[in-house]
């Protein structure tokens, strides 16, 4: 599959607040744990060999899921593939918590969960809805029925 | 560079909802002629596929940081997709139509993670301030007929600022399509919250007034009444990741 890799090493150069030296072993049988510089960028988990400016590779959050392994270990484990684990090992279990919490939120999906539940809540409390003002209220990708988008919708005030 | 390929062409095919799906024409790189796709946007990641029923997907152009703009071309109805970056590669599309062009130049330059969470960081914010206030909605939105309101001012603020660590998408279409775009690419400034989304208006035109609140559209919360707060959020998702859990070991 093709992917536009120039770009996601650009990608992969901006600030992070998430980045740190982990221990990191692959999926497969015989992976070892290496050191690697984890950055987590939008919702990429880059690796990069300590120093080099390019990412040996990356790994794209979504459809997955990361659990605590131990007190400083987590895994993330892609939905397709749950029996391959990629293992991270931190420095401390704050530092492990941290990851986790991160790595949840980095994904898109996850992210337009929020959005949902903000505006239905919002528009519960205020009768308004909060996108409207922004005229983005009928985007697909903020839609609460997402996936019913099928049915015919009241257009009598557009 | 690895991706992890097999899970992203995955998420290209699986049943999460797609944020828009279509036929373009694509520009081919070595061959540059164009060529017909079958396009899936979900999130940040544009897909396309040799033929609508194809199992996987031939590619996926990681939006992140790019900006979409009409450019000129023989083909009717094109558009591209520009990076910022050193020797970027200017993707070049079609559409079918003129309504499907613009269709798409605004779905890909909203497309991004950052624009997403923009959006949820602002209403994640007004909810705060609606809870803060007490009863009562007083946070309303203001008919934005003489300028920005407070709330929108500060999004559209926080979206123009030139920022190394945020790329958003810019809108160039959102110009008259008479004025082809070329240097439009100060991504920043061109976000394009549909004030100026008539080709007739002139540029720069103010936001049209709050259209009446819409019915019909249900926006009913998913989950019980009363989540209106952060523990009460989490539960929520705990539940949810719970049922996918049990959904998945069970289908093992």
């Amino acid at each position: 599959m093709r992917f536009n890799e120039k770009e996601m090493v650009s990608l992969s150069r901006q600030p992070s607040e998430m980045a740190a030296e982990l221990g990191m072993r692959g999926p497969k049988k015989g992976d070892v744990v290496k050191k690697r510089l984890v950055k987590l960028v939008v919702n990429f988990l880059f690796y990069f060999r300590t120093d080099e400016e390019e990412p040996i590779g990356a790994l794209l959050l979504e459809q997955c899921r990361v659990e605590r392994e131990d007190t400083q270990v987590f895994s993330i484990v892609f939905l397709d593939e749950a029996e391959r684990k990629y293992l991270f090992e931190c420095n401390s279990e704050e530092q492990c918590g941290e990851w986790v919490d991160s790595i949840i939120k980095a994904s898109y999906e996850f992210m337009r969960k929020n959005l949902i539940f903000y505006r239905t809540e919002i528009h519960r409390l205020t009768g308004k809805d909060p996108l409207e003002q922004y005229g983005i209220s009928d985007e697909t990708r903020f839609q609460v029925n997402n996936g019913l988008q099928l049915m015919p919708r009241d257009t009598s005030s557009l | 560079m690895k991706l992890n390929e097999r899970s992203v062409a995955h998420y290209a095919t699986c049943d999460s909802p797609p944020d828009k799906t279509g036929f373009l024409f694509k520009k081919g790189e070595r061959n540059t002629a164009y060529h017909r796709r079958w396009f899936v946007l979900k999130g940040n990641m544009l897909f396309y596929f040799e033929e609508r029923d194809a199992r996987e997907p031939v590619g996926v152009i990681v939006l992140e940081g790019c900006t979409v703009e009409l450019c000129e071309s023989a083909e009717e109805f094109a558009f591209a997709v520009k990076f910022d970056c050193a020797k970027a590669r200017v993707y070049k599309m079609a559409a079918e139509s003129q309504a499907a062009m613009e269709s798409w130049v605004k779905a890909l330059s909203r497309a991004s993670f950052d624009y997403m969470r923009l959006v949820v960081k602002e209403l994640e914010r007004q909810l705060e301030e609606i809870q803060g206030a007490g009863a009562g909605g007083l946070q309303g939105s203001a008919p934005p007929t003489a300028g920005p309101s407070p709330a929108q001012k500060g999004l559209q603020d926080e979206v123009q600022l030139p920022s190394d660590s945020s790329k958003e998408n810019g809108v160039a279409w959102s110009k008259p399509p008479a004025a082809w775009s070329n240097g439009s690419a100060d991504g920043a400034s061109c976000v394009a919250w549909e004030a100026c989304t008539d080709p007739g208006n002139n540029h720069g035109a103010r936001a049209p007034p709050v259209p009446p609140r819409r019915r019909g559209a249900s926006l009913e919360s998913p989950v019980s009444p009363g989540t209106g707060c952060f523990s009460k959020l989490h539960d929520w998702y705990g539940r949810e990741v719970e049922e996918l859990r049990t959904q998945w070991l069970q289908s093992q």
